[in-house]
């Protein structure tokens, strides 16, 4: 048997500032190297069946029928860039969801991580920054798909990306809080249900919301999505800054939700793990 | 206890009056105790007696409703995180990640105590050697057996040298060669001077581990010492378990009486307490009493328990 009495350097302290996201973040990254080649390829794949589909298959008819109604772009040019923000609602919906409740009830990984310097905080925005990374990545692939099927029309759609995340993270953390809160995934079908597919069905990402019934637009303006798809489509088509106040205005209703849904998740989390 | 001079600065955890509350129910009702460095200190009792919550408060996951509490001179409501930096954790059910193998579940381990990478991985093969699991280093920990996870759990604890070690029922649920493997690592550590806390309802388990203890029950700690000296004070030197034929045992009204100092009549079986076990059984026996089996045996903390509460510690 070795002896385990060698002194090691540095006697571990508490933590402090951002370290402890950091080393949260590293937990996530190393559970990530088993999925990464496959998760890179559904990232991939997901644009290509849904550009091809819709954008390319169905385009065709609504281009033939005439555009106006869309700004005057393809149909394509049109879908892709608000599929990229919709696909990464539902990316940070899943990742807010199922890995969360894993950490605090299932594998119960978090409270591992509870028992060590790391803190509540440093265990929520850990994770919140994790999604950040997951979104990232699947934004730029879905990135690259779309300036590859010619659908994007500025160079601003670089921007796009970001736009994606945040788009993204303004659901993450909301939807992590309240996964916090479950004690079973039972509730996580509703949030799927009753939330996500109908913020992606009818946010702007397909049609535009103009053509929604008078009294449903005002509740797609409330809703995160409405602003990610409105930027991304902004910057794909290089239109973004022909208003810059109304942009603005996308951008803070996204990072509200981001403010509040990371407070609000630093909460349910640190309630979860000091019950046990 | 309150008879016990320690103070603050010389213990290494120290609670008075530790209270914890939950809506509507006292999980730990006002405890005293102390631990001192390098002691193996247990909290013995029922499920439902206050351990776990007892052990949350000193692991720094749990505030405290009232009281005092001192862990290594700090106070977990500020200094939790630095606190934390110097305890080993092994939880009541196992928390590993499953996804990884068991030594990446040690090198990420460290790595949220802020050790560098290298040393992390240095500890994670020493760790491995001690827990007995070297040859499954590169496994996944999904499939290893219970005994195999609990002692990866307990190598995982020690990944920052921890001056204490806090053990939530180590061994439930293990068979007895896994327990005893477990007991075994336990002990070694307990000789190079690691101070183990740990709570257990098993009477075994709290005798070969535990220097001194604390008998809990209801939320409140009802007697204090080492093994030895409670099964002295609360119990004799031996004891004579007899079981009657069905049906005798309530027919013997008074017959037992003045055997032994002392007897306790349980559903199955009547325990006569008396420092001379065979003579006891002889005074039985003079009695013209024919119980169907008969076992002499030492007193053990079960039957401090069954004084002090009147209830058998496992159900």
């Amino acid at each position: 048997m070795t002896a385990l009495s060698t002194p090691g350097p540095a006697a571990p302290h508490g933590v402090t500032g951002l370290a402890g996201i950091g080393r949260v973040f590293e937990s996530r990254l190393l559970g990530y190297r088993r999925t990464f080649r496959s998760s890179i390829f559904n990232s991939f794949l997901g644009p290509v069946l849904f550009l091809t589909a819709m954008g390319v298959g169905l385009g065709t008819y609504v281009d033939r029928a005439g555009t106006d109604s869309l700004g005057g772009v393809s149909y394509l040019a049109f879908l892709a860039p608000g599929l990229l923000a919709a696909t990464a609602m539902q990316s940070a919906a899943f990742e807010a969801t199922f890995p969360i409740m894993g950490g605090l009830v299932w594998q119960r990984v978090f409270h591992a991580m509870y028992a060590t310097p790391l803190r509540p905080i440093d265990i929520a925005l850990g994770n919140l920054a994790w999604i950040a990374f997951r979104l990232l990545l699947i934004a730029t692939v879905f990135t690259i798909v779309t300036v590859l099927f010619g659908a994007a029309s500025s160079p601003l759609i670089v921007l796009a990306i970001p736009v994606a995340v945040l788009t993204g993270m303004a659901f993450a953390g909301p939807i992590g809080a309240f996964s916090a809160t479950q004690r079973t995934m039972e509730k996580f079908n509703a949030v799927f249900r009753f939330g996500i597919t109908p913020l992606f069905l009818f946010s702007g990402t397909f049609f535009p919301v103009e053509s929604l019934p008078l009294f449903l637009q005002p509740i797609a303006w409330l809703t995160p999505l409405y602003h990610g798809v409105a930027l991304s489509r902004g910057l794909s088509l290089g239109t973004a800054f022909d208003d810059p106040l109304v942009m603005a205005i996308h951008l803070l209703v996204l990072v509200g939700f981001i403010v509040v849904g990371a407070l609000a998740m630093i909460r349910t989390v640190e309630r979860k793990l000091v019950r046990g | 206890m309150t008879d016990h001079p320690e103070s603050a600065d010389s213990s290494l955890i120290h609670a008075r009056g530790l209270t914890k509350r939950y809506a509507g129910f006292t999980a730990v009702d006002s405890i005293d105790f102390d631990v001192a460095p390098g002691e193996s200190f247990g909290f013995l009792g029922p499920n439902g007696a206050g351990k776990t919550s007892t052990m949350r408060m000193i692991a720094c996951v749990s505030p405290i409703t009232e009281g005092t509490l001192r862990v290594m001179g700090l106070d977990p409501h500020r200094d939790g995180s630095r606190i934390r930096a110097q305890l080993g954790v092994v939880p009541q059910r196992d928390t590993l990640d499953e996804e990884l193998t068991t030594r990446e579940n040690l090198i990420i381990y460290g790595r949220y105590f802020g050790l560098p990478r290298a040393e992390a991985a240095r500890r994670a093969d020493e760790l491995l050697e001690f827990a007995q699991l070297a040859e499954r280093a590169k496994d996944q920990v999904e499939p290893l057996s219970g005994g195999m996870k609990r002692r990866l759990t307990i190598a995982r604890s020690l990944i920052n040298e921890p001056r204490v070690l806090l053990l939530d029922e180590p061994t439930t649920g293990l068979d007895p060669q896994a327990r005893h493997l477990v007991w075994d690592r336990l002990y070694r550590l307990k000789q190079r001077g690691v101070t183990l806390v740990l709570t257990t309802h098993y009477m075994d388990e709290a005798e070969q581990l535990c220097d001194r203890l604390v008998v809990m029950d209801k939320a409140r700690i009802v007697a204090e010492g080492s093994p030895r000296a409670l099964i002295e004070q609360y119990s004799t030197r031996e004891v004579t378990e007899l079981r009657f034929p069905a049906g005798v045992q309530e027919t013997l009204d008074g017959q037992l009486d003045g055997i032994g100092e002392r007897i306790e009549r349980l559903p199955d079986r009547v325990l006569v307490y008396a420092q001379d076990g065979d003579a006891a059984l002889a005074a039985v026996h003079a009695r013209g009493l024919q119980p169907e089996t008969v076992l002499v045996r030492r007193s053990s903390l079960e039957d401090v328990f069954l004084r002090l509460t009147g209830r058998s510690l496992i159900e």
